[in-house]
Formats: structure tokens, sequence, C-alpha cells
């Protein structure tokens, strides 16, 4: 006799994430208006050529440039097989170095989390670290929205901030602002600044520099990200350009870093790697100005409390994708959006999310998922590409963007239901699986030879063609197919004659060698 | 060495003068050329705009008409089918095959190359005895690029070339925008790609743009009539293909 058991049910599918990760319209169209912006354009075109040309230079020149990836490959691989006992780890040595960890399912519970802190301090102000994770659960609109005003340190990101504007770039937020508008922004926005300010990039940070030092000084709270956090040691690490962050690191009384949980790794030792493999990919420097670690609180020396906050916000979800999970290997260089010929003509907010780019175009419906409803712009990310694996080749640990790009499209048909798209897809597959079927096929398109002007080019199509005339002609399909003409008697001549050619190549060749033999 | 040849479904289709040319070209080196009749498209249409069941009954195709011992290798004028039959078949086959599938995809994309790669790699002949006396660019596809990595082979077998006045395309390495349904779907973006592109190739001064895909070139062909530029493009085998007693009859409009 037998128990029943039940029936063995999947496991409920973890939450998508919330927050800065899902835009308002598809990317094709969000991506028509920012193309008509020659700004724009211009503004990209030359800040990503510039960083592509540094980062090849800094890469190239190392010897074991590409075993460094595949250990930060291996690494990342590894900590994501194993991510839970890690991040438990990480949370033990950060509480026993006495710091407080604090785990946040979504955007609004991190928004939460973090607002009930700062409250707790008094304050009604936090100076912010540059943090991607941050912009992504939309902490500045919450902060603000319950009487808290969030200062933005990093120069590119106080533009965006005193702009109301959104960060288009990983790295570079403010990458599609040029200095001009940048002095238009800070003479609308900065109390009390130089009325003659000009656009020279020194003066502009200078004026930046004068409005934050009073807040450095004054804040009793920040707010951060984290690069990387190390389970093995309870350590945080932040990595910048500007000086900004071991600023609001070290003096405010307390320090809050929300961290997206799959930015863990195991050893202190993994750092080697990765603290070769960012600065070079991203701003195409052998190493970043500042680094800051920390581990816990250590009393008279820095902030008197420390709050990790550990956000998933949908990674546990797109940790459920074994193959889509590579996503979140990614350590947010940007490498891939100054290497996309996507990204570079349509700049980041044509993508909708916090991230852009193609790992944007991978990670966001992994994250935030991409059939909230029907028409979800997310399930336009993961065609927002010509497939040309230009990202694969700059990412620092080797994540096959293209063939997630595949993936994800795949994911995307399986689930729509019937579409005009798949209805001609499935015609065609009928068509080519049947040899016989596939000729005629093939004859019936000769009558687009009907259609052709006079030069033997076609110039115009309907829908959903339209879209490549506008801007291509097509030729007219020729007369014949190539496997007509192999079979025809004029294909058989012209390949006899390549063979007789070859024939007396070789009989020429060998008299030569009998010539030398007899010599 | 017999050589199998995959016409692919474009190139039989709309482009047959590239493939004719990777005929004759092989043939006039002293190999055997067979063409599987029953052959037809490897699928990658469908596998890139996400389709991966439908394709099934073509890779499993692909994978019997090319299997047959007697064919030493399998060749086809084209870097992004030959990308997807190394690529592709597997992944769908792991999926949606079955197991005499899957082992079929194993052997057959093991001996599949991509037409420079063929010459240099596996037949080891840079000089094929071309004649091509005109200016000429290379455009290197993506997938050739970088799926296959053929590196500099294309550029190897052009260097060789007899008469040939061989310039450098700035910014080569840039897709040129088509992506297949990409250039559908996001055909604003593409547009812009593709502007750059032909851009890059008229100031070069080239009478020819050619490349090892004639899906690439149906696109910046597309771009440069529509310009009149006055720069054609020229798939890489016609090149290859051409002698002095058999030029190649430039002003055929197919690419």
């Amino acid at each position: 006799m037998s128990t029943f058991l039940g029936m063995p049910a999947p496991p409920p599918r973890p939450p998508p994430g919330t927050g800065n990760l899902r835009g308002d319209q598809a990317f094709p169209r969000a991506a028509h208006d920012e193309l008509g912006n020659d700004q724009l354009r211009r503004n990209l075109g030359r800040a990503t050529s510039t960083i592509r040309a540094k980062r090849l230079h800094v890469t190239g020149e190392l010897p074991d440039w590409e075993a460094l990836r595949d250990a930060g490959s291996a690494i990342k691989t590894d900590t994501m097989n194993r991510l839970p006992e890690l991040l438990e780890q990480l949370e033990r040595k950060v509480t026993e170095r006495g710091g407080t960890v604090h785990w946040a399912r979504d955007a609004a519970e991190a928004n939460e989390i973090v607002a009930r802190l700062v409250k707790a301090t008094g304050s009604d102000e936090v100076v912010k670290v540059k943090s991607m994770a941050t912009q992504e659960i939309g902490l500045n609109e919450h902060l603000e929205s319950v009487g808290i005003t969030p200062y933005e340190t990093d120069l590119a990101e106080l533009i965006v901030q005193l702009a109301h504007d959104k960060p288009s770039h990983i790295l570079v937020p403010a990458i599609h602002r040029n200095r001009d508008e940048i002095r238009q922004i800070f003479l609308d926005r900065i109390p009390g600044v130089d009325p003659e300010l000009d656009n020279v990039p020194a003066h502009l940070a200078a004026a930046a520099r004068g409005y934050l030092r009073e807040k450095f000084l004054t804040a009793k709270v920040a707010v951060s990200g984290a690069n990387f956090g190390i389970a093995e040691t309870g350590t945080l690490a932040v990595v910048e350009s500007e000086g900004n962050g071991r600023m609001c690191l070290t003096l405010p009384d307390t320090l809050i870093t929300v961290m997206g949980i799959e930015k863990v790794l195991p050893r202190y030792q993994d750092l080697e790697v990765f603290l070769q493999l960012l600065p070079r990919s991203s701003t195409g420097e052998r190493m970043n100005p500042y680094t800051s670690l920390w581990t816990g609180v250590t009393p008279g020396d820095g902030p008197r409390d420390f709050h990790l906050v550990l956000l998933d916000n949908g990674r546990t979800a797109a940790l459920a994708d074994t193959i889509g999970r590579a996503a979140l290997n990614c350590i947010r260089c940007s490498a891939c959006l100054n290497v996309c010929p996507v990204y570079e003509r349509t700049g980041g907010h044509a993508y909708g999310s916090t991230y852009p780019g193609p790992i944007g175009a991978v990670l966001t419906p992994q994250l935030a998922g991409m059939h909230a409803a029907k028409d979800d712009p997310n399930s336009s990310l993961p065609y927002a590409s010509s497939l040309c694996g230009a990202c694969f080749d700059a990412c620092p640990v080797k994540i096959d963007i293209p063939s997630l790009l595949v993936e994800l499209r795949h994911q995307h048909t399986e689930q729509t239901g019937v579409t005009t798209e798949k209805l001609a897809m499935k015609a065609a597959a009928a068509v080519m699986r049947r040899p016989g079927l596939y000729t005629t096929a093939q004859k019936a398109s000769g009558l687009g030879r009907v259609v052709a002007g006079r030069d033997g080019t076609i110039s115009r199509l309907p829908p959903p063609f339209s879209g490549w005339s506008d801007s291509r002609d097509t030729a007219a399909p020729p007369r014949e197919t190539f496997r007509s003409w192999f079979a025809s008697d004029e294909g058989r001549a012209a390949l006899r004659a390549a063979a007789t050619e070859a024939n007396s190549a070789r009989a020429e060749e060998n008299s030569d060698h009998d010539e030398k033999d007899a010599t | 060495m017999r050589i199998g040849l995959f016409a692919t479904c474009l190139g039989d289709t709309l482009f047959p003068d590239a493939v004719k040319a990777t005929a004759i070209l092989l043939t006039r080196l002293g190999h055997d050329v067979v063409f599987p009749p029953g052959q037809t498209c490897c699928g990658q249409m469908h596998i890139n705009t996400g389709y991966q069941r439908e394709p099934v009954p073509l890779v499993r195709n692909f994978a019997d008409r090319f299997g047959d011992a007697s064919i030493e290798a399998v060749v086809m004028p084209s870097g992004s089918c030959a990308g997807s039959v190394r690529h592709q078949h597997r992944i769908v086959a792991d999926r949606y095959g079955d197991a005499a599938l899957r082992a079929g995809v194993e052997t057959v994309s093991a001996k599949t190359y991509e037409l420079s790669e063929l010459l240099v790699d596996v037949l080891g002949v840079t000089q094929v005895g071309a004649y091509f006396p005109h200016r000429v660019t290379y455009h290197p596809t993506c997938h050739s690029l970088r799926m296959l990595r053929v590196g500099d082979k294309p550029l190897q077998l052009l260097r060789e070339v007899e008469g040939i006045d061989l310039v450098e395309l700035p910014g080569a390495e840039s897709c040129c925008g088509f992506g297949g349904t990409f250039a559908l779907k996001n055909a604003g973006t593409s547009t812009a790609m593709l502007h750059d592109k032909t851009d890059s190739i008229t100031a070069t001064g080239a009478e020819v743009c050619t490349a090892g895909d004639s899906s690439c070139l149906m696109h910046i062909g597309g771009g440069l009539s529509r310009i009149r530029s006055g720069t054609r493009t020229l798939h890489l085998a016609r090149i290859l293909a051409a002698t002095r007693t058999t030029p190649d009859a430039l002003t055929e409009a197919s690419v």
C-alpha cells in the first residue's frame, strides 16, 4: 500500500522587481524620439568613442586580461550557485563587526527601511554616493515624499538630480548633457551660484564642489550603494573617481548601504580580480582614484552606525532562470553600453529602465519581468539589438549577452499567444521543411521582378517591410535560383570548365615537379 | 576534398551569384563540390527572432542532408548561417530535439565552415588565382568576426588577389545595422547605423564593398543604392572567383 503524498507543485515563482525598471513605451517608439535628437547623437558618439579607445588601450596592455575575465566569470558563477549561504555569511560577519543587516524583498520595502532608519536619526537630509541600486528602487523620490531631502554628491548624478532628469548611462549618468546645458542647469538650480559662471569644465566642477562641500560637513546621514560585499569578512567596497564617495562614507554619523544581493563575493582575495576588471572596463583607467573598504563600525573612526540593506527586487526571480541568471554576474562597468551600436545612437532613456544598453536589455526583463501586461514595454528590450556581439567581447565577466537576448526572445514568444509574426514564422518553417514546397515558393519569389522598377530595384514595400524600404532599395529577385542553375546545362558547363582548369593546373604542377626531378 | 555546399535560403533564392562563385572557386581549386538537393534553410531567422520550436525540422533537415560521412566538410558563403549551425543548432537540439538530433548536430557542426575559414584553415590556401582590378573595401560582418572569429582570413585572401586596390574601411568592425528582423522591428535605429556605415564606405572611394554575408551586403547595398553612391556591393566569393579569363560581370544588379 502506498501513501498519496499529493501532486508535486512547482515552487512559487519569486516576485518580480519593482521601481525604475519599466518604461512607459516600447523601445522602438522611445528610440524614435531620441534618434531625432542630433545633440544627443553627437554627445553620445563623442563620449562613447573616446571611452572605447581608452578601454581598449588599458585592457590590451595586460597580458593576462583574458585570464582575468575567465576568473571574474568563474567567481561570479560560483557566487550565484551558492548565493543563499554567502548572503547569510555576509550577514553574520557584518553583524559581528557591529553593523545591522536588513533584508528588503522589493523596492518599496527597501525604501521604507531606509526612510525609517533616516527618521530614527532625527535628520531630514542625506548625502548620497552614486548608486545604481538606489536609482533602481527610486529612493530619492521616496525620501522626498516623506520629507527627507537627498543630495546626490557625484557630479553627474547631481546634474541629473538638479535637472529633474533621469540617468542615461550606468557610469556617466549625464552623458546626454553637454557643458552648455550643464552650465544652464547650475545657473537655474544651484542657490547662490556665481551668475557669471561659464561652461569651462573645471569651473562647473568648482561650482558643484562649493555647493556640496557644505552638505558633506553638515549631513548626519549618508546613503550609498556597494560595488562588492565580501562574505568572508563582512567588508563592503565602493570604487569611485571623485572622492565624494569617500567623504560620504567617512564623515556622517550614520551610513546606510543599499546593496543588490548579487553583489556579494565569497573571499576578500576575489577583490584582486575585480579591482583590475572594473576600472579598466568602466572608465578605461588602470586604477580608479578612490577605493573605499569598510567593515562594520570602528569606534572613533567613521560612522558610528552602519546599516546594510540587502535588496532582492527580482534578483531571486532572475536566479531561478538557469540561463538568464548569467545577467546577474554584471558588475555595472558599462563597457557594453560604450561599445553598443544601438546604445550609441539611441542613448539610455529609450530603454526606460535604470539599466540601459545591452546589459539593461537582458537585466531589466530578468528583474522586473516582461509580461506584466499585454505589450509590456520590457518585452521589446530583448529585440533592441542587432546581435552584433560587441557587448560580449567587451564584458569583463564574459556575459554572453547576445545569447541571453536570443533566449529572452524565445521566452517572450513562448509567453505570447498567437500573433501575426508567429503565424508567419510557422508558415515559413512549414514551407522550408519540405524541399519540394520550398522550391515552388522560391519560384513564386521571382514574382518580385514584376514590382521592380526599370533599374531592377524595388524602392517601396508594404508593412511590415516599409521601415526597411524607407531607407534601402531592394534588388529584384534573380531570374534563376542557385539550385536551378546548378542543375542546368549552363551550370554543369561552368563547373566542368572550372574542373578542367583545376586538372590542367594540376598537370602543369606535376610537369614542373617532373622537370625539377629530372634536373 | 569532397565538400558539401549549403547555398543558404537567401543565397539560393535571392543572391545565387555568390553561391555560384563559391561552387566555381572550389571546383577550380580541384575539389569535388556536392549540392544535396533536399537542403533549405538553417533556421537562423527563426531562432534569432525568438522561435526555437519551429526550426526543429530545419535543424534536423540540415543535419540529415549534410551528415553523410562522404561529405568531408560543409561550406556556406555566410558567416551568420555558419554561426547559426555551429552555435545555435545545439541549443535547439538540446531543448526540443531527441538524442539522434543532438548527435547529428554535433557531427555536422564540427565540419561546418564559412568560406574564408574553409579556404585558409582547412584547404590551406590564400592565393586562389583571382584577378580583380578594382578599388575594394572590406566590411567584416559581425557574426563572422565575433561568432566564428574569422579574424583577418578574408583579408588574407583579398590581399592575394591580383590587380586589387584594397582600401581599409574606417570603423570596419561596427555593425551595419542589419540584424535580420532587427532592421524591421527597429528600423529607425537600424537606419542610423546603416547611414554611418555607408558614410564610411563612400569615404574610402571604393568601387566595391565586399563582405562574407549576402544578408549584410543586401542591407548595405540597399542603403548605397538609395543614396545613389555609385559604390556597389559584391560578395567575397565573387571577387575570389573572378579571373582574367572569367571576370565578374560587375554590371549585374545582384549582390
